[in-house]
């Protein structure tokens, strides 16, 4: 078997005694302290995560805008500099091929940043797309670190801690910043449903901000584990749970993020036909009365017993204090409050259709 | 006076004169599992085989399945686990998570005294 990678900052984790576990090809931090500990500083406080592993690729030339449009379901058409747009790469059955966010770095200059499990798969769909259209495609993953600081602290700390000016960068935008002699990129994004910033720095200067903020003492090191318990309460999906090559945008509850009214892009005609007709499968949120845990696959039945669905995440949730889960389940079982059941090993416990968003993001405006 | 038996899957039981045993995690298990959120047991009444799984104890992150170190019949359950899960990880080995009558002492010598288990402990840290 082939040796996980590590990112540039896997002697950082090392030394700050996390313990380190596969995820997408890497072996990253799950947890420092305790996956609790790491969570609730992020909600309360701030938190740094190591997020490396994700990948980078740039499109450029001259028909890059139109090639991006092609490829992804969100709309560039007249996009801002500066900008950010969270969407999906489809098969042309609509599933999913991964989901990304597009940087618009300049006219015909856009950054994409996906999911590390995909890389490989990313990239060769990417080019083998791109026959066709005048453009560059430049796989960057190596040449990138990337950070996210997450929490409501997060602004103050990378103003007064790292002397960056990010107090004027709204939401799902982003701006370049010199830091330690390099071009740093930092856009208002993350994956917790709390305010925060991801950084994008060359390998050097990544160590540099992660060993300032440690010295600080102001930022919780997060492993991926609370990464996942922050995105799971607010309903953010991840992708190989969420989202598949067989799972589209549409059953996933993302239909926002996917623009039919935009020239013609991969995967839009079966988007298109599965909104008109319905979905046969929602994704829901359910909510248990027992402590016991619903896990990713366990069956999802219905009063008759019959098998109508599957979790896709879940957890008996630490801001919330429930145990809750993300579900993919029988359009006809969508409805709120709809009661199910789930199997937990070998008893079933009742659970009910709730709202996908568990818990309220705190975004900044 | 209770011995104690180990599992190299990190149960323990403490067997009592009367040929009864309290089956719970080690703390080594707990402290490699973090936060116990929930632990999913038998009922009295049900037997347990040496080797199966009786139940599951979860951390925020996984599910662990409980293997029995012996085989038996449920006599208790730690019902205070129902409610406060965490009273795994303040001390695992008073908080036994059933009781059990031990229906083949022999399989008793199959499990790792303290010392063993030690040894075992320090190789997969």
């Amino acid at each position: 078997m082939d040796q996980n990678k590590r990112t540039c900052l896997y002697d950082s984790h090392v030394k700050l005694g996390a313990q380190i576990s596969p995820f997408g090809g890497f072996d990253m931090p799950i947890q420092y302290k305790g996956i609790v500990e790491e969570h609730n500083a992020v909600r309360e406080a701030c938190g740094m995560f190591d997020v490396s592993h994700m990948g980078e690729v740039a499109v450029t030339g001259p028909e890059a805008e139109r090639f991006v449009n092609y490829i992804f379901t969100n709309d560039l058409t007249g996009a801002p500099t500066g900008k950010c747009y969270y969407g999906m790469m489809l098969h042309p059955s609509g599933g999913t091929v991964d989901d990304l966010i597009v940087y618009k770095r300049g006219d015909n200059d856009f950054f994409l940043v996906i999911n590390a499990a995909n890389i490989d798969k990313d990239v060769t769909w990417i080019t083998s797309h791109a026959t066709g259209f005048d453009v560059k495609i430049d796989h960057q993953s190596d040449l990138y670190g990337e950070i996210a600081i997450q929490g409501p602290k997060a602004e103050s700390i990378i103003i007064e801690e790292l002397n960056l000016p990010v107090a004027d960068l709204e939401f799902y935008s982003f701006s370049t910043y010199e830091y330690n002699g390099d071009q740093i990129i930092i856009s208002r994004t993350g994956y917790t449903g709390e305010d925060g910033f991801e950084i994008y720095a060359s390998n050097a200067t990544t160590q540099k901000i992660w060993d300032t903020l440690i010295s600080t003492g102001r930022v919780e090191p997060c492993g991926l584990g609370c990464r996942d318990t922050l995105r799971f309460e607010v309903g953010l999906p991840l992708y190989g749970d969420e989202l598949a090559d067989d799972i589209t945008p549409i059953e996933a509850g993302l239909g926002i993020f996917v623009k039919l009214d935009k020239p013609d892009f991969i995967g839009k005609d079966a988007i298109a036909a599965q909104k008109a007709e319905g979905v046969k499968r929602k994704l829901v949120g359910i909510e248990l009365q027992d402590r016991a845990i619903p896990r990713h696959g366990y069956e999802i039945l219905n009063a008759d017993d019959e098998v109508v669905g599957h979790v896709t995440t879940g957890y008996h949730a630490i801001s919330v204090d429930k145990s809750i889960a993300m579900a993919l389940v029988d359009a006809k079982y969508a409805a709120l409050g709809t009661e199910l059941k789930v199997r937990i090993r070998r008893k079933t416990f009742p659970a009910v259709v709730v709202k996908k968003k568990f818990y309220k993001k705190s975004y900044k405006q | 006076m209770s011995k104690i038996y180990y599992s190299p899957s990190h149960e323990y039981i403490r067997v009592e004169e009367d040929g009864t045993g309290f089956i719970g995690i080690s703390d080594f298990a707990q402290h490699q599992l973090g936060n116990v959120v929930y632990v999913d047991m038998p009922e009295e009444g049900d037997e347990i085989t040496a080797g199966e799984d009786f139940g599951a104890i979860e951390s925020v992150k996984a599910a662990s399945d409980l293997i029995a170190p012996v085989s038996g019949t449920v006599i208790a359950v730690n019902e205070a686990l129902e409610d406060n899960p965490r009273l795994v990880n303040e001390d695992a080995m008073t908080n036994w998570i059933i009781k059990v009558e031990i229906s083949d002492s022999t399989e008793l010598d199959t499990l790792l005294d303290e010392e063993a288990y030690k040894a075992l402990c320090e190789n997969e840290h």
